[in-house]
């Protein structure tokens, strides 16, 4: 045996062969790296000056931005109409339970072998609306009512996508199964219902609600302006939902459906026993993924004049007494969604490739 | 168990039992559910509207519409009806929707072909941008492009200005116009003569490979045709065309060609954003072609070029048409936001004006969702036209 251990030629390992393979493999990519590093370090210098280095974070009014930076101080001094809108500032606790709550049963989901997150889970699907349902509106326990007028900022995005996808996905399950039935009427309707609402824009929908939705109703019963909205937004999601569903159901082989007929089972056991729970495990990435485009598509009920996060800013920024911190905000509401969005989309492709069981087509 | 008679047949299912029967029953049951929820949402909206003497019907298309609009394509002015103004917001949807389509395909395709550089400094700018764009609202973007980019820019005093026929402010973006002059026509001939002639080189060039085996190189020859036909036109009829130059007039631009703020935003954020989708969408269609093809392709001794060209691209695009088709469909629908900033497209003139001035929603609602449900299966069937004909040719 050889007594010298062989050192690792420096030409094919470390970090100089490293950029040699990576950056610099031949005249075109030497050129490109060369372009595309000159324009990072142009550019995120000055952006990281404006971020941090020469941005205000602390003071108490308008005056106190003196730096050529970005004025931070501008979200902290507004951040509780950010989160909480209009909603009374001693009733905000019940925001903050309900906030608690939905970290409490959501958060866990993320952490593998956590006690019980299963339960928490089923707890965030099922008893979290009801307990929702009895706070933020008060009016009943002896809480005191608040207008669903005043609710608003993250608050509200997080009501509007939570009840979207709580309530779209037993509708979506009703739906992708009409849809996939042997009855042709019932199939027809589900096709026309999923494809009509599937081909228009959310903004044509939120008007529908807010416009025809009045019309639609016997006199004298009315809804609020959330109410319609939700309304509209359900609908427009389970069509979405629908098709998430059934591609799950397309995706169950036919010995599955077939095994459950054999064994004598009716469409509802076989249904509800068999099949939906295989399917439902299946397209958990794919929900996942429809509630994060649900989630950023709650913007748009600041058009019919409801005040999200994105609402509250931007009529903060109009406000004169702050002068051009019309960035400061867009980075701020970007930046919320974004760890959001970013957060659950990589946990999406986690549970992906955690469920993907091997046996798709 | 009844004991049974050997002449008889086995008796049948009850009728309550029999599943045909059973799902005409429920197909029966849930049609008049469905007819009644329908009669009564008609009647209901029919009642409401006359106690509050809204009045029904198309005739409204023809009255004046009374109102301005801040651009349009099609010849507008106050005095025209609102069936008119029904056509401004539809030609400004589509050629905000088409110009999106353009921009976010070709950005798109660069930055899913980036992701998968063999460059690491370029595949990790590409992939942040695709994580940053894609999960942050584009109603958002939309906004930060107009209310914190575009209107921060100079007053059009203060343009900013390159060769003194482009000039950009908070105004809008101002080009020269070509106008086309007498004898033009013989340009637009040459261009159609050129487009004929690379058609008819195509087949020539085809049928000879396929007889000889020689390969013709049509793509050059074809481009050199394109070019050079309408610019020797263009030359005969003695140079027909002048460009009408944007001219600084009082407090603003006059003449060329104007790109308002509005479109400027809404163009740059739907394509921004739907690039960062197509991105993820090639990306995933390059890599769906095995490794086995390019090699084979490879040991055939094609170029890499032709490899491109001859097999990965038509076994990719196989993938990617079907999700491209549906984020296309996503950008004509969002192109719906321009409503936010005011832009004029069909949701803010249509569904927006006029419906608050007519007070027909019904009518109003129901024609801006016809179109967007006829733009939707049009794309679809245009896309799906194109990926039968590039789809797997089993034999």
């Amino acid at each position: 045996m050889a007594e010298s251990v062989i050192k690792p030629p420096k030409k094919q390992l470390g970090p100089v062969a490293w950029m040699r393979m990576h950056l610099f493999s031949s005249w075109y990519n030497t050129l490109l790296t060369l372009i595309v590093g000159y324009l990072l370090v142009t550019s995120v210098g000055p952006v990281l000056n404006w971020l941090l280095l020469d941005a205000d974070f602390k003071g108490s009014d308008p005056s106190d931005c003196t730096g050529a930076g970005a004025c931070w101080l501008f979200i902290n001094q507004r951040l509780n109409f950010f989160i909480y809108g209009f909603y009374p500032n001693e009733l905000q606790w019940r925001i903050d339970v309900m906030f608690a709550l939905l970290a409490l049963s959501f958060v866990p989901q993320f952490i593998e072998n956590f006690p019980g997150r299963k339960w928490l889970g089923i707890f965030g699907m099922t008893g979290l609306p009801v307990v929702g349902y009895v706070l933020i509106p008060g009016g009943s326990f002896g809480l005191e009512a608040v207008d669903s007028a005043k609710w608003g900022g993250l608050t509200l995005t997080l009501i509007i996508a939570y009840i979207g996808i709580i309530a779209s996905l037993p509708i979506g399950i009703l739906l992708a199964l009409g849809r996939r039935s042997d009855m042709p009427i019932i199939r027809g309707l589900c096709v026309v219902f999923i494809e009509v609402w599937r081909a228009v824009p959310l903004i044509t929908v939120l008007f529908m609600a807010s416009v025809m939705l009045p019309l639609f109703l016997p006199e004298g019963m009315n809804f609020e302006k959330l109410m319609r909205a939700l309304i509209g937004i359900t609908l427009w999601q389970s069509a979405y939902m629908a098709e998430v569903i059934r591609g799950g159901l397309q995706a169950i082989p036919r010995g599955q459906y077939e095994a459950a007929d054999a064994l004598g089972l009716g469409y509802w056991k076989k249904t509800g026993l068999i099949i939906l729970p295989q399917a439902l495990k299946m397209v958990i990435p794919g929900i996942v993924n429809t509630f994060i485009a649900l989630f950023k598509d709650t913007t748009l009920v600041l058009i019919i004049g409801l005040f999200d996060i994105l609402g509250t800013v931007q009529s903060t920024i109009t406000d004169p007494a702050w002068q051009n911190v019309a960035v400061e905000g867009y980075v701020f509401v970007a930046f919320c969604f974004w760890v959001f969005c970013f957060g659950i989309s990589r946990y999406s492709q986690k549970l992906e490739r955690k469920l993907d069981t091997g046996h798709k087509s | 168990m009844k004991k049974q008679t050997i002449d008889s047949r086995p008796a049948g299912p009850k009728p309550w039992y029999d599943p045909r029967i059973r799902s005409i029953f429920f197909q029966i049951v849930t049609l008049s559910i469905v007819f009644w929820a329908g009669w009564t949402l008609i009647d209901n909206t029919l009642s409401n509207m006359q106690s509050r003497g809204i009045s029904t019907g198309f005739g409204f298309l023809d009255e004046t519409a009374g109102f301005g609009i801040i651009m349009s394509l099609v010849p507008y002015d106050a005095t025209m009806s609102y069936g008119r103004t029904f056509w401004v917001g539809l030609t400004n949807t589509l050629l905000v929707s088409a110009m999106g389509v353009v921009a976010a395909t070709i950005l798109g395709f660069i930055l899913g072909v980036a992701r998968l550089s063999s460059n690491w400094l370029v595949a990790k700018v590409a992939l942040v941008y695709i994580e940053v764009i894609r999960n942050i609202p584009l109603l958002l973007q939309i906004f930060f492009w107009y209310f914190a980019v575009l209107s921060n820019l100079p007053s059009p005093r203060q343009s900013v200005e390159v060769g003194n026929a482009l000039f950009l402010n908070n105004r809008g973006l101002y080009l020269p116009e070509p106008v086309a002059q007498d004898g033009f026509g013989l340009v637009w001939g040459g261009l159609v003569a050129a487009i004929i002639a690379v058609v008819a080189l195509r087949i020539w060039a085809k049928k000879r490979q396929l007889a000889t085996g020689q390969i013709f190189p049509t793509f050059k020859v074809g481009v050199a045709v394109l070019l050079l036909l309408p610019a020797l036109a263009y030359l005969v009829a003695g140079q027909p065309l002048t460009w009408d130059v944007p001219a600084l007039k009082g407090f603003n631009f006059g003449g060329g060609i104007t790109i308002i703020p509005e479109l400027a935003a809404l163009w740059i954020a739907l394509s921004l954003y739907t690039a960062s989708f197509i991105a993820e969408i090639v990306r995933s269609g390059i890599l769906s072609v095995s490794k086995g093809q390019t090699e084979a392709s490879k040991a055939l001794g094609l170029p890499n070029s032709l490899t491109l060209r001859l097999v990965v691209i038509p076994q990719a695009m196989r993938v990617i048409i079907p999700p491209l088709t549906s984020q296309y469909l996503n950008l004509v629908k969002n192109s719906s936001l321009a409503t936010a900033i005011g832009y004029p497209d069909l949701v803010a003139v249509f569904m927006g004006t006029t419906l608050n001035q007519t007070g027909q929603a019904v009518e109003v609602v129901a024609i801006t969702m016809a179109v967007y449900l006829t733009i939707s299966l049009l794309i679809s069937l245009f896309m799906n036209i194109y990926n039968r004909a590039v789809a797997i040719k089993e034999r």
